[in-house]
């Protein structure tokens, strides 16, 4: 993994896929984002890390507006996508979320079978005309998230009957079934062991090849291990971002290099 | 363990052996055991006061379910028919053929009764003017032996259940006479006289005070279904419909919150206030008919909706934020995300306060009462229409109708009534529970 990063680190400056300028965020009266602005680049794995509370949940869930369900929740700033201003009135969430997929922290199939959790995104969008097509995205997301071997026997079982990493991964093809361009993943691996831990780990860097990754994480070691960019917040302030490998041995803020080794959050 | 003691360094704590209790420990345990037994003679009392309770509508009412028949197998020839017909008083002559019908048949037994028309109307009524209709209705059954089930009167009734003995006959009592009871003895010894299945109480309507063995429920049970289905095409509709919108999308803010509490005051608003509110809107001003099931139904709409509605927001709120989340983070909108995966997952928690809603508007009488639907009704509707429209009572007005007259057999009736109702409750449940069996996913 990280000879691949360091190859990539030398290639070459990769497209702006999303776009952060001045971004606050007040849940009532707390103010939880303070001036947050960030590039994040398309198939590159962006990791968001910091203490617990710092924001960085938050920052990641204004991406696809789930925050919009929040009732006092308010954004101002700007966050572009392919140059396109997500928070402008003209934008229909619905449509943004499809281009924007999600993954929370704990699983959460439907509680219906596998083949309808993967199977319910494309129908909404209308993706498939067939049910030829439908059972091709299907499988095809689900080899993606790394889980076609596993389950392709037992399609017509409950979602919620698989183990928790394997829900997990469940969650992450129904995420890329519906064909998104940017990945947010809110802490996935953080109710899993380590074992289906790596197998998500690993999941991960390959979705890279399609998408733009943005994941949460409480562990550094995680985001060492796979990210290419890293985004230290703390107090809802975005205090470092850069190369991952910069922030972990040469970081510039003292806050960052406090927290990498220990000494806060 | 090391004697600590010993070295004197140090003052041992006192030791406690694992096998004394502690003071505290038994005030502990002792307070444990009380709180069980104060558990266990709550329960107890309860079950007595079911017992007391089932006991007491069983051994009332089940008599209404028997009632007491004079077999008679009877033959009518065309001479005879020709002959009432012509007479002046027709019944009467009537009431002399079945007199000799069944003196002939005790005759054929065995036994020997001397008894006339007064002894015949006293044990079964006006027998001339039932059998000149039926042979007027069928002129077929003309010239053919035709076995007849009469009811006897409420006092030969009661004698067979025991509510009425010989002690109770007096002399000049007209409606029994001390010699009537051995015929009545006689007959049931010959097996004219039977107690059988008393179907005409499910199946009949209401009777005045002459005829309290005829009276049946059938109308009124047909009145309780009538007003059911208005409370349930109109309640369930609405109420899910608001709290859909309500608990998913409506803003929170005073208006909403203001909404909130109105509605948990309204499930706690006593029934004939509703009653009263319903004779005001929808008879006096809106000049729906009185009396009619489809008003009745329309008050326990009122009354059943904010049960509903509690309920359902209840099942709402219990459903995962995290299924919404997965839903709007695949690109449903926010009702696809509830009529897909919210309501599904709601929906036995919705079905069974429905259905207790249901069950509490079929119990109510008060409300009834307001809007007329305690009258004397002896008939069924005649159209599906007027079902909903024509005057009709409803089991628990019934139930109270017949509790209010003097007569003892009403009050059989009632307790009778009680345990019909008691059924329909009863089922209710069970598709309530059936439902929610059908409905709940289990994984």
């Amino acid at each position: 993994m990280n000879d691949m990063r360091l190859t990539e680190r030398a290639t070459d400056m990769k497209e702006i896929k999303i776009t952060a300028e001045g971004v606050d965020v007040f849940y009532g009266d707390a103010h939880a984002i303070k001036d947050v602005s960030v590039e994040i680049e398309d198939k590159t794995v962006t990791a968001f890390i910091g203490p617990s509370g710092c924001g960085k949940s938050t920052f990641l869930r204004c991406l696809n507006r789930m925050n919009d369900t929040i009732d006092i929740a308010r954004i101002e700033g700007d966050i572009l996508i392919d140059g396109e201003d997500i928070y402008h009135p003209k934008v229909d969430p619905v449509q943004l979320r499809a281009k924007v997929g999600m993954v929370f922290q704990k699983p959460n199939p439907f509680p219906k079978s596998i083949y309808d959790n993967i199977a319910y995104g494309p129908r909404i969008h209308g993706l498939a005309k067939t049910k030829a097509d439908l059972d091709d995205i299907v499988e095809r997301a689900l080899r993606r998230g790394a889980l076609w071997d596993e389950v392709k026997d037992r399609l017509q079982e409950p979602g919620t009957g698989l183990s928790g990493g394997q829900q997990q991964r469940l969650c992450i093809a129904r995420a890329v079934a519906t064909e998104p361009e940017v990945l947010l993943m809110d802490e996935p691996c953080s109710a899993l062991d380590p074992i289906a831990t790596a197998q998500v780990e690993e999941l991960i860097d390959e979705l890279r090849q399609n998408y733009s990754v943005v994941i949460v994480t409480h562990s550094m070691q995680q985001a060492a291990r796979v990210s290419q960019k890293t985004a230290f917040f703390h107090l809802g302030i975005l205090v470092e971002y850069g190369e991952t490998g910069e922030i972990f041995t040469t970081p510039k803020d003292s806050r960052t290099e406090s927290y990498i080794t220990g000494r806060i959050g | 363990m090391i004697d600590m003691s010993a070295d004197g360094s140090a003052p041992a704590p006192a030791k406690n052996s694992l096998h004394a209790a502690d003071e505290r420990t038994r005030r502990r345990n002792a307070a444990e055991k009380r709180f069980r037994a104060y558990g266990v003679a709550a329960i107890v009392t309860g079950l007595l006061a079911l017992v007391f309770l089932v006991y007491a509508i069983l051994s009332n009412g089940l008599p209404a379910f028997q009632r007491t028949v004079v077999n008679i197998e009877f033959t009518m020839t065309q001479e005879q028919f020709d002959e009432a017909e012509s007479a002046l008083l027709k019944t009467r002559v009537y009431t002399d053929f079945f007199i000799g019908a069944l003196t002939d048949s005790l005759e054929t037994r065995g036994l020997d009764a001397e008894f006339d028309g007064g002894t015949v109307e006293r044990l079964l009524g006006k027998v001339g003017g039932t059998l000149r209709s039926h042979y007027r209705e069928n002129p077929g059954d003309i010239g053919q032996a035709i076995s007849f089930e009469l009811p006897a009167s409420s006092r030969v009734d009661r004698y067979f259940k025991g509510t009425f003995t010989r002690e109770s006959v007096g002399e000049g009592n007209r409606f029994m006479q001390p010699g009537d009871l051995d015929l009545v003895d006689a007959l049931a010894e010959a097996g004219v006289i039977i107690q059988t299945f008393n179907w005409q109480f499910i199946t009949g309507v209401d009777t005045g005070v002459d005829n309290p063995g005829g009276a049946g429920i059938g109308a009124s049970v047909l009145g309780s279904f009538m007003m059911m289905i208005v409370v349930l095409v109109l309640s369930l509709p609405i109420g899910v419909a608001a709290s859909i919108y309500l608990e998913e999308f409506a803003p929170k803010n005073w208006f909403t919150d203001l909404i909130e509490v109105n509605i948990s005051n309204l499930a706690a608003v006593p029934s004939i206030v509703f009653g009263i509110l319903g004779l005001a809107v929808f008879i006096q001003f809106m000049h729906l008919p009185q009396s009619a099931p489809l008003v009745g139904g329309l008050v326990l709409t009122l009354m059943t909706l904010p049960t509903i509605i509690i309920s359902t927001r209840a099942s709402l709120k219990s459903v995962p934020p995290s299924i919404r989340d997965a839903a709007l983070a695949v690109g449903a909108s926010k009702m696809q995300s509830v009529f897909h995966h919210v309501l599904p997952l709601a929906m036995p928690g919705i079905l069974t306060g429905t259905i207790i809603g249901l069950a509490q508007a079929l119990g109510e009488t008060a409300p009834l009462l307001l809007i007329g639907m305690v009258g004397f009704v002896a008939r069924y509707p005649e159209t599906f229409l007027e079902g909903f429209e024509g005057p009709n009572s409803a089991m628990p007005a019934q139930i109270y109708n017949w509790a209010s007259r003097s007569d003892a057999v009403f009050t059989e009736k009632a307790w009778g009534g009680i345990i019909i109702l008691l059924i329909f409750l009863l089922s209710m449940n069970i598709i309530a529970i059936l439902l929610r069996r059908k409905f709940e996913r289990r994984w």
